[in-house]
């Protein structure tokens, strides 16, 4: 395993573009924090981050969970360029030929993102760990360590869309088209979506577009950290002088987690067997 | 006899109606260098390619060093170059090969030993992309025998490289040879396969077409070139002789193929006797080229 992991970080190690987006992201996801923490002023309007109780515990782990997942782009770029690379400089064949099975191929890249995912999910609970404990109101150690379901739905948020991104490479061979698909499958979910909506109900009544739509795999990953701003005091505030209550699930749900994690099986399964079939 | 290394038994390879490779069977001993000749798209590199795990079989089956490894732990022990040398292009040439060395599980010790062998030590620290041709093909050299291999296997290694690159990859695959690694040569180039190799193996659509020593292949009768004042009289005289095969017209003499010995002095004497004045009379023995093109049509 260890080999396998050291074979492919050194063909990240040494390609400066992957390095540069790598450590883009972790540079981001310091960013991020320290530029929260930090008061806006925009003319006589002043904005303070930590005053509007996003440092909160529990409601951190929420709210970073959510915020840092959307960099997870920076690492599916490198994913995708990596193994397109592989094909374009022939560089696949020539591993397979020197010894490495089409297995180990795939694992190696499996544990790299494996490892991606923890770092970065040890990352962000250490970020906002850190954060909570400087600017939280709540301080207390049940308080602080409760609501750590986030952090796995993140894990698993990572690791499901980037099996995607190994999937989609592995079929497509081309990163730039690659990346076009994933664009594109995204819009297809939202375009089954809107059918479903709009026919489904007419014919299954029992079913509603929900129940089904949340066993597509992007859709499955975006369900399993819900948006955390409806969640803010400031925005419930707003939503209760409207009149209406603002009633939300915002918790993680155990069924999201499995759908993501047969996704992932999935797609690193599909990917092998694709490898397996094709001749180089 | 020695160890086999490899046998291929029956394999076949199919792109749709067309086959490529059509049950093929080659066993390869140890100590030979072997010659794979044959047209394009006659089946050679779909053959590699399947041995080297990179192309699956449609058919059959092919076993390394006696089924004591699987394919991959094998193919560690394997140096290859298939037809043109693939590298990351943004590592150097030590990473590259550190790289190689960490999927063939091999210990990097004989790294600087084989880019010194390749004249790259001096390019050791340059952008893979930066080499010309003749260096990236160097490199291959070194990366395939990095791991001291045990059989190496190189697909027309020569492809493309000016005359001076050709005659650096045909020293080191002499002296590769001459430690008594195993080789596989596929090559166009027959004069190189004369020279280097002692046993040959000629495929055609995608069938072994002949197998045997190289010299085995050139031993023939040999043959005559022949050109007399009297054309007419010397071609009826030619017809007349029975160790005489094949009379062909090769402008300004006969081409005389023999089926049987027949020497110099013998066929001079009876040129003699019928009074048959000749301008020109050379006996030669074919060249590998030259079998070859008559064995393949």
């Amino acid at each position: 395993m260890i080999r396998l992991l050291v074979i492919e970080l050194h063909k990240i190690w040494y390609n400066r573009i992957s390095k540069t987006l790598i450590f883009g992201y972790f540079l981001l996801i310091f960013s991020v924090a320290i530029f929260s923490t930090l008061k806006v002023e925009i003319g006589p309007i002043e904005f303070y981050f930590a005053e509007q109780g996003i440092f909160d515990f529990p409601y951190i782990w929420h709210f970073n969970t959510f915020i840092i997942s959307l960099l997870k782009i920076f690492f599916a770029v490198v994913i995708v360029a990596m193994i397109g690379n592989e094909y374009s400089y022939r560089t696949l064949k020539q591993n397979l030929i020197d010894g490495l099975s089409k297995k180990e191929f795939i694992l190696s890249k499996t544990y790299t993102i494996l490892a991606f995912v923890v770092s970065s999910t040890l990352l962000v609970f250490l970020i906002s760990l850190i954060l909570g404990i400087l600017y939280s109101d709540y301080t207390e150690l049940s308080i602080i360590f409760s609501d750590l379901e986030y952090l796995i739905a993140f894990a698993v948020k990572l690791f499901g869309f980037f099996s995607f991104c190994l999937f989609l490479s592995i079929l497509i061979k081309k990163s730039a088209f690659s990346l076009g698909f994933l664009g594109f499958w995204q819009v297809f979910e939202g375009i089954c979506y809107g059918l479903m909506k709009w026919k489904l109900s007419d014919s299954i009544p029992q079913l509603s577009a929900e129940q089904i739509f949340q066993f597509f795999p992007l859709n499955a990953m975006s369900n399993l950290i819900k948006e955390p701003f409806t969640r803010l005091s400031a925005f419930q505030n707003i939503a209760q002088e409207f009149g209406d209550g603002f009633n939300k699930d915002y918790s993680v749900s155990l069924l999201s987690i499995i759908i993501v994690l047969f996704w992932s099986f999935l797609f690193i399964w599909g990917a092998y067997v694709i490898l397996k079939k094709n001749d180089l | 006899m020695g160890e086999i290394l490899l046998k291929i038994e029956n394999i076949s390879k199919y792109y749709g109606s067309i086959k490529a490779v059509d049950k093929l069977s080659i066993t390869i001993k140890k100590g030979n260098i072997y010659g794979l000749l044959g047209p394009n798209g006659s089946g050679k590199s779909t053959t590699l390619g399947m041995i080297l795990n990179v192309v699956n079989p449609s058919e059959g089956s092919f076993e390394w060093f006696e089924g004591k490894l699987n394919n991959h732990q094998a193919l560690k022990k394997i140096g290859a170059i298939i037809e043109r040398p693939n590298f990351y292009p943004y590592m150097t040439a030590i990473q590259n090969l550190k790289l190689i060395c960490q999927i063939k599980k091999c210990s990097y010790d004989s790294i600087t030993e084989k880019l010194e062998l390749v004249r790259l030590w001096d390019r050791r620290n340059s952008s893979f992309s930066s080499y010309s041709l003749g260096m990236k093909q160097r490199l291959a050299i070194a990366a395939a025998l990095v791991n001291n291999p045990e059989i190496l296997i190189l697909d027309e290694p020569t492809n493309g490289l000016d005359p001076e690159g050709i005659e650096q990859i045909r020293k080191l695959i002499k002296l590769t040879a001459s430690k008594g690694t195993t080789i596989i040569l596929a090559s166009h180039l027959l004069d190189e396969i004369e020279k280097t190799c002692n046993k040959v193996i000629v495929l055609k659509n995608g069938k072994k077409f002949y197998e045997g020593p190289t010299d085995q292949i050139t031993q023939t009768h040999g043959y005559f070139e022949i050109g007399a004042t009297d054309l007419k009289k010397l071609k009826l005289f030619l017809e007349s002789i029975p160790q005489i095969q094949q009379l062909k017209w090769n402008d300004p003499f006969y081409h005389v193929s023999l089926n049987e010995a027949l020497s110099e002095d013998k066929l001079s004497q009876l040129l003699v006797n019928e009074t048959i004045f000749i301008t020109h009379f050379v006996k030669k023995q074919p060249s590998l080229e030259q079998e070859y093109l008559t064995l393949i049509q």
